[in-house]
């Protein structure tokens, strides 16, 4: 059982078998953090560095305690910004790294296709922790972990993502892996933040919740970026939330209890009610449990071997 | 290929009939007794065990199982990595007489893996070690304490253990590897 | 001086309409003798063209020569070298330079010292800028820039965004017959924009640049000509099929307004950003298979004057970067020929004697630049190409100092074969 490629820069092409290998050796992890001892020895003696050029608290702490429990050495080095505003270009970043004897690099940057860039300028295996708007796949996956524990099969669950689609990561990671695994996925978001051409990935394009929640079992709430409001996306938060901000009241239209899924950090009340993110409806805190188990899998699959 | 049969049907059942009265005679009792078995036939076995045991003393005995996939000490320069799949010992084995049950005992790695693997579960009393067929050529000092049989193999040779639970029959081959 | 005698070549002359097999006796530069079977003496270099095609020097009307500021990317001198193994006797060098071809002396420069490199082989013409520092506020000093010998005016990569400023533009240059050449972006629409809005953005996650941002700017721009009529009005590398269509139009109504377009722009998407490849990150972008079409279509109706390369040289260093950091453009003079041939002439969108006008009479006149004449007694400013020849682009045989292009290991068809200008020669194997 391996994966057919040594990098995971994204979702996008990845094989069914490979998604389905990493998401039930997600679910094997799981029991290992459920120990008392919740470290195992797989990666000893592999060195992984989490270069981190775009703050994250949540994604980088997430991998560190993955990359630990696999018994790995780590390193993080967190820079706000692009590494060319510090004088250093990011492929002396690389090759720096790469004289150190680095095993594998888990990478979070602004621009998209850093990890790519970097898988082409190193020998280490490389992980993309998030690349501008492009993808985030060990979100993606975990979200499909969390799915597929709730509904046994990821196969004709509707999935709707909800908000800034425009600038989400998020989103198409999500895109890409739900739907080679078989789910319908829909995007609902104001039009200005649903990019073109989207539905010829595949997807149905909705501007309005309430045509949306009738069809759907799972919405993933994204983040929305107040800054979007200064660049004309929209014309105010509470405009916003009131026409895509998810809430109690707008869930109750179901006729099945709607599972709430949110990549963190939340703004309460704006995208999402503070009271349906704390509903018992609500998986994001079994997303978070699930980020820890997936990421070992995924570090696991490509660093163990 | 040529394969001899060396524990058919019957003698597969008596040997692990024997196994369990070993176990109890030895530990005088089930009282503290856990069973746990590497997966995947050391899991069936270790399944058979336990309910023999409580076939002999009448009372509930504990079964969980282990997969050592992370403790290997061969996973790194195989091309092929094995599946992961779920250690379930859903009780504390801390303080326990625990008898850990493979099929095959042969260089004694799988069961260094699996004693690492057991350390950080907790920390029995005692390990006991069952094997169904110890065929040697031991590469670490281990020793089992409970031989289903010996069955002395040269390196070229191998051993079979079919299981009905994925195989279809119980049954024990010692098969000649072509050159 | 320079005495030859060439052979059988296939002679393509716009300015002439001949399309004939003839052989060409150069003596001390000059054509003495042309027709079949031309007497020589022994002392005659004889050079067999024989399958092979004779044009006037072909000229490329956009070029970044880099010189002076970005020494780095490109000289004078190695851009000349690039430019006459393309198969060019004639660059004009774009004013983002530093400082910028704002005034006088700076155009006189680059004028001069393209006399200077290369034996003098290509003539290197320089567009000044339209307005002072490319800042698009007040207007450089265009007639002072004329006679230094710019032949246009352009403030390219970036827009001249000021409606009431173009306006100025075009009324002044037109004293001069100078035409202004916009670089067509409303730039309100792309900040931060890395390549073509559409599909392939939305799969990579990269920030677009609309295909109307480059559209608008040339409605506009049209209105504007309108307005000032006896001006000339030239449309920098058209990426967009709405812009085409606009051009078309604003033709037919008989406006003064050119255009051209690159090879890139008529040979790859923006699927081929797919990789990431900052080779392949350039303004305007690399847009879809619908514009190619309307590019060939528009080649065709001839609604495209020329074809211009934007040469634009960047370092490995530069562009081996995230790709939003990249900067814009590749290199472009030592492919555009095989780009041409395989895209435009294998394809039967364009007859030889149509591309010889793209890459020589039309730029030519749009400049008011001389035209050459293939004739006895005349100067020899000659282009030589084999139109067959099948070859693999390899950067590291470029001329050029720099090697950013997205065409590296590709399979083209035609090539240049060597140049004749102003008393010398180059020649190539092939």
């Amino acid at each position: 059982m391996k994966l057919k490629n040594r990098h995971l820069l994204g979702l996008e092409g990845v094989s069914k078998e490979d998604i389905g290998l990493i998401l039930d050796t997600g679910q094997s992890f799981k029991e290992v953090l459920e120990r008392p001892i919740k470290k195992v020895p797989p990666l000893q003696g592999k060195t992984i560095v989490n270069l981190f050029f775009e703050s994250s608290t949540r994604t980088r702490i997430s991998f560190e305690l993955a990359e630990r429990r696999l018994s790995a050495d780590v390193v993080s080095f967190a820079t706000a910004g692009s590494s060319v505003s510090k004088g250093e270009t990011l492929k002396d970043t690389a090759r720096n790294i790469e004289a150190m004897k680095i095993d594998m690099v888990v990478i979070r940057h602004s621009s998209p296709g850093a990890a790519h860039f970097l898988s082409r300028v190193v020998e280490a295996n490389v992980i993309n922790a998030g690349d501008g708007a492009h993808e985030h796949p060990t979100q993606a996956l975990l979200d499909m972990m969390t799915l597929k524990a709730k509904y046994g099969s990821l196969e004709g669950v509707r999935v709707c993502i909800v908000g800034d689609i425009l600038h989400s990561r998020v989103a198409r990671s999500n895109i890409y892996g739900l739907i080679t695994m078989g789910a319908k996925v829909s995007v609902c978001g104001p039009a200005t933040l649903i990019p073109r051409g989207i539905e010829k990935l595949g997807v149905q394009v909705s501007h309005s919740l309430e045509d949306v929640i009738p069809h759907v079992d799972v919405l993933n709430v994204l983040r929305i970026q107040v800054e979007r409001q200064q660049s004309g996306f929209f014309p105010s938060l509470r405009e916003y939330h009131r026409y895509f901000g998810v809430t109690k009241e707008k869930v109750s239209k179901a006729a099945k209890p709607i599972t709430i899924m949110h990549p963190g950090p939340i703004n309460r009340d704006v995208e999402l009610s503070a009271d349906l993110a704390d509903s018992e409806h609500s998986v994001i805190l079994e997303q978070v449990t699930n980020g820890v188990a997936v990421r070992m899998a995924v570090l696991y699959l490509l660093g163990a071997a | 290929m040529k394969q001899t049969k060396v524990i058919d049907t019957v003698g597969f059942r008596r040997t692990v009939d024997r196994l369990a009265h070993e176990v109890v005679e030895k530990n005088k009792g089930a009282e503290d007794i856990v069973v746990v078995g590497i997966r995947t036939r050391g899991d069936y076995l270790a399944h058979r065990i336990a309910r023999k045991i409580e076939e002999i003393e009448g009372k509930a005995v504990k079964v969980g199982r282990l997969d050592i996939t992370l403790y290997r000490d061969d996973l790194r320069g195989r091309l092929d990595q094995p599946q992961l799949k779920s250690t379930e010992i859903l009780f504390d084995i801390a303080g326990r007489v625990l008898v850990l049950v493979d099929d095959v005992l042969f260089t004694g790695r799988t069961i260094r893996s699996a004693l690492n693997a057991l350390m950080d579960l907790g920390r029995p009393a005692t390990i006991q070690l069952l094997v169904l067929v110890d065929r040697g050529h031991r590469e670490l000092p281990i020793k089992a304490d409970f031989v289903g049989k010996n069955v002395p193999t040269s390196q070229k040779q191998e051993i079979k253990v079919s299981m009905s639970e994925a195989d279809g029959e119980d049954a024990v081959y010692l098969i000649e590897k072509d050159d | 001086m320079l005495n030859m005698i060439l052979k059988s070549g296939r002679l393509i002359d716009p300015l002439s309409g001949k399309d004939e097999t003839v052989d060409i006796l150069i003596r001390n530069g000059r054509i003495e003798k042309m027709g079949k079977s031309v007497k020589h003496d022994s002392t005659f270099e004889a050079i067999n063209l024989t399958g092979k095609i004779v044009t006037p020097g072909l000229i490329d009307m956009h070029v970044h020569l880099r010189e002076p500021g970005f020494e780095h990317k490109e000289t004078i001198e190695t851009g000349c070298l690039a430019a006459a193994h393309g198969g060019f006797t004639a660059v004009c060098c774009m004013p983002n330079t530093n400082p910028t071809i704002d005034d006088e002396s700076v155009a006189r420069y680059v004028h001069e010292k393209g006399k200077q490199v290369c034996e003098g082989i290509v003539d290197v013409y320089p567009i000044a800028s339209a307005t002072k520092g490319r800042k698009g506020v007040e207007l450089s000093p265009m007639a002072e820039l004329a006679k230094a010998g710019a032949v246009g005016f352009s403030d390219d990569g970036s827009p001249i965004m000021s409606a009431e400023i173009m306006r100025r533009a075009l009324e002044y240059s037109s004293m001069y017959g100078v035409p202004v050449i916009q670089h067509a972006e409303d730039v309100t629409m792309t900040q931060g924009g890395s390549m073509n809005e559409g599909l392939q953005a939305t799969r990579l996650g990269m920030p677009g640049i609309p295909p109307v941002a480059e559209e608008l700017m040339v409605a506009r721009d049209i209105i504007l000509l309108r307005y000032a009529p006896e001006a000339k009005y030239h449309v920098a590398h058209v990426s967009a099929r709405g812009t085409l269509e606009w051009i078309r139009n604003a033709k037919r109504e008989g406006l003064s307004i050119t255009c051209e377009v690159t090879p890139h722009h008529f040979t790859l998407t923006d699927e081929a950003v797919s990789g990431f490849d900052t080779n392949t990150k350039m303004n305007p972008p690399l847009r879809t298979k619908n514009d190619i079409m309307a590019i060939k279509e528009a080649f065709k109706d001839g609604t495209i004057d020329v074809i211009a390369t934007d040469h634009a040289p960047h370092t490995i260093d530069e562009k081996e970067v995230e790709f939003l950091q990249a900067p814009f453009g590749i290199v472009g003079l030592e492919t555009a020929i095989g780009l041409s041939v395989t895209e435009l002439i294998e394809t039967k969108v364009l007859s030889w004697m149509q591309l010889v006008e793209k890459f020589c009479t039309n730029p030519r006149r749009i400049l008011s630049l001389p035209q050459i004449k293939v004739e006895e007694g005349e100067p020899a400013n000659l282009t030589f190409l084999d139109p067959t020849v099948e070859w693999k682009v390899d950067i590291h045989s470029f001329h050029s100092k720099s090697k950013n292009s997205p065409f590296d290991g590709r399979i083209l068809r035609g090539r240049a074969l060597g140049v004749v200008n102003k008393g010398r020669r180059l020649f190539f194997p092939s």
